[in-house]
């Protein structure tokens, strides 16, 4: 049964989870997401549903349950902050080089190192660019509310077992703490018939399967790296997924996602009262990136300013879009600290018309 | 031989002294002569095979010399990242508990880089068997260091010999883990003659069927050479072995129905 609840966003992708008909979790506490494996634990998902979840000895374990479970054809995912997140890399690598489905979370803590526990959105190159070794992507959602904390599990799940690839959804401490009301669906029955590559003990009916990242043959591997790449394009072409705001007469461009997308939403308000006339674009997956409407829109706007709470990562995906057409300019803020709608408004107004200087 | 003989004169079932086990493929072998990989893999083969569960059994391949059993072995593999099989195979058999599940591991791999995942599958009692390959050495890098390299031995990383003041001293990781509450059988056997071999297979086997009985984690290492690596042939390293490995590695019980058997 569908149901209306208030929740908080971690609490929110637990409950989506067992909802989404998820399998196993497997997981290690931090600081701000530790919810996540909280509620799963108090929620007894076993009972409900037959999922299993796990708390793992160290973050390392849990990527690596969730890879034997993922080879097994089954849902399972993971959660961590950033420090974590960075021990899941080497992982999330195998993962994808094996061609895996998974959910992973990050709800993004300020660093670099143990950093504070506030919220940042300082790990956008490490989820967007590949994050550990070799050419890989995962696909990375970025939600901007509880509502879509809980949505974007499933869609996470449906991405990623359609192409056979890690999905991360990348949030931050904000979201994941905040509380707000959220419509649950219902139960989706977990899966009972599994993909034909799992390795769920090979019959006599079919070749054993194998689950593996490795080979050793250069031509090979070079094939292969070359499957994963049309595999990303593919994504670019059917995957991609924004919100626009007040756009169609926008002369100012403001670019953000999660938490500073909706800090914006107030700036683009405030820059109007101004008489900037400012919209908002808000990736909502930033792999793939929306490249396609930027671009599109470069040629009309007199400059864009791209919103993060980082020293300014997702800006480079901006230029790269526009490609010099416009001029683009970045302001974040680090350490947990969160941008005002004014402040926003006020940088837009000063970077782009002159006046104080915000650098 | 009689040249006038027959391969059908010759394939009799009374002529049989030993076959591949069906649960072998065809491909060839990677390992070096005298190496006991293959042994090992084909014990376990044999094991599959004779209590018919290859279509209910899930292996866990290392990274290490052994990362490409999967080429060997005609069952479901996954490859799991260096040291982490414990933690892959931890998930496998909770999803699928009715299933037989095994991680093969290296020295390196199970007692150096993956210790944590080692020991907390085992403290946490995951039904599942580790077979643990210990040849005291990184076979595949080209014959380094390993945890489990005995005082004073050469590599390539200790071309003096392992001097424990500096470089410490070897794990003896089957022992500890067999004080946990988790392990339910603990063994340490051979595979450099045929007594040995039908030993470790006895071992395999339970280490199978304590799966049935859901009591724990079975652990089962096998003491090996790495002639290569320790640039002898294999009979000097087979004899090295003995002379060397056993007093430290003494094969035999440890553990035995979750208790521990008493050293007299
Ligand atoms: C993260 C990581 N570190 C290092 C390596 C390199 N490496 C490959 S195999 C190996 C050691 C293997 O030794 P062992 O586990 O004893 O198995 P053996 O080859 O002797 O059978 C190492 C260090 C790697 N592949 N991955």
């Amino acid at each position: 049964m569908k149901e209306l609840k208030l929740m908080k966003g971690n609490e929110a992708i637990a409950e989506a989870a067992i909802r989404a008909g998820a399998d196993g979790y497997f997981g290690y506490p931090i600081t701000p997401q530790s919810e996540v494996l909280e509620y799963l634990m108090a929620e007894k998902p076993h009972e409900r549903t037959g999922m299993i979840v796990l708390q793992a000895e160290s973050e390392i374990a849990a990527i690596n349950m969730v890879y034997g479970g993922a080879a097994c054809g089954r849902k399972v995912f993971t959660s961590s902050s950033s420090p974590g997140i960075s021990l899941k890399q080497e992982g999330l690598s195998y993962i994808a080089g094996a061609e895996l489905p998974c959910l992973v979370v990050n709800v993004v803590r300020g660093g670099p190192g143990l950093g504070t526990i506030q919220p940042a959105q300082s790990d956008y190159f490490q989820a967007t660019k590949g994050g550990g070794h070799g050419d890989y992507r995962l696909i990375v959602l970025a939600p901007a509310s509880v509502q879509e904390m809980a949505d974007f599990v499933e869609l996470g799940f449906d991405l990623a077992f359609k192409y056979r690839n890690p999905a991360m959804i990348l949030t931050d401490g904000a979201l994941g703490q905040m509380m707000e009301k959220v419509w649950l669906r219902e139960h989706k029955p977990r899966m009972t018939e599994f993909p034909a590559w799992a390795t769920t003990g090979k019959t006599p009916d079919r070749e054993r399967n194998i689950i593996t990242s490795l080979d050793l043959d250069s031509a090979r591997q070079e094939e292969f790296n070359l499957k994963l790449q049309a595999k990303y394009n593919k994504m670019g072409e059917e995957e991609v997924r924004y919100e626009m705001t007040d756009c169609d007469d926008a002369e100012f461009l403001l670019v953000a996602y999660g938490t500073s997308a909706r800090i914006c939403q107030k700036a683009v308000q405030l820059a109007r009262k101004k008489g900037i006339r400012a919209g908002l674009l808000r990736p909502i997956t930033l792999f793939p990136f929306p490249k396609k409407p930027l671009k599109e829109m470069a040629s009309r706007l007199k400059g864009i300013l791209s919103v993060e709470m980082s020293t300014g990562q997702m800006v480079e995906d901006v230029l790269l879009a526009v490609n010099g057409q416009v001029r683009v300019e970045h302001y974040g803020r680090m350490g947990g600290i969160i941008p005002s709608p004014d402040e926003i408004a006020d940088v837009l107004e000063h970077k782009f018309t002159g006046g104080k200087n915000y650098e | 031989m009689n040249d006038n003989l027959s391969n059908a004169d010759i394939v009799k079932c009374e002529n049989l002294v030993y076959k591949r086990s069906p649960v072998m493929t065809d491909n060839v072998m990677h390992y070096c002569p005298g190496c006991g990989h293959g042994t090992a893999h084909q014990i376990i083969a044999e094991v599959i095979e004779e209590m018919d569960i290859q279509a209910e059994t899930i292996g866990i391949t290392p990274v290490g010399c052994a990362v490409l059993m999967y080429n060997y072995l005609d069952i479901d593999m996954q490859e799991a990242a260096h040291g982490r099989a414990p933690a892959l195979a931890t998930a496998v058999k909770r999803l699928m508990p009715e299933k037989y599940v095994f991680t093969y591991q290296g020295d390196g791999d199970l007692a150096a880089i993956g210790t944590a995942e080692t020991i907390h599958a085992c403290n946490r009692g995951e039904n599942i068997a580790i077979f643990f390959i210990n040849n005291g050495i990184y076979g595949m890098t080209g014959g380094q260091m390993a945890p489990t390299t005995l005082p004073n031995m050469r590599s390539s990383t200790s071309p003096y010999g392992r001097d424990v003041e500096m470089m410490g001293n070897p794990l003896r990781i089957t022992e500890l883990v067999a004080q946990l509450p988790g392990t339910y059988y603990v063994t340490r056997q051979a595979v450099h003659t045929p007594t040995y071999v039908r030993k470790t297979k006895k071992a395999v086997r339970r280490a199978f069927e304590n799966q049935k009985l859901k009591k724990g984690l079975s652990l089962v290492e096998i003491v090996s050479n790495c002639n290569s690596g320790w640039k002898m042939s294999p009979v000097q390293a087979n004899k090295w072995m003995v002379d060397n490995m056993f007093p430290f590695y003494p094969p035999g019980d440890i553990k035995l129905e979750g208790k521990m058997l008493s050293k007299d």
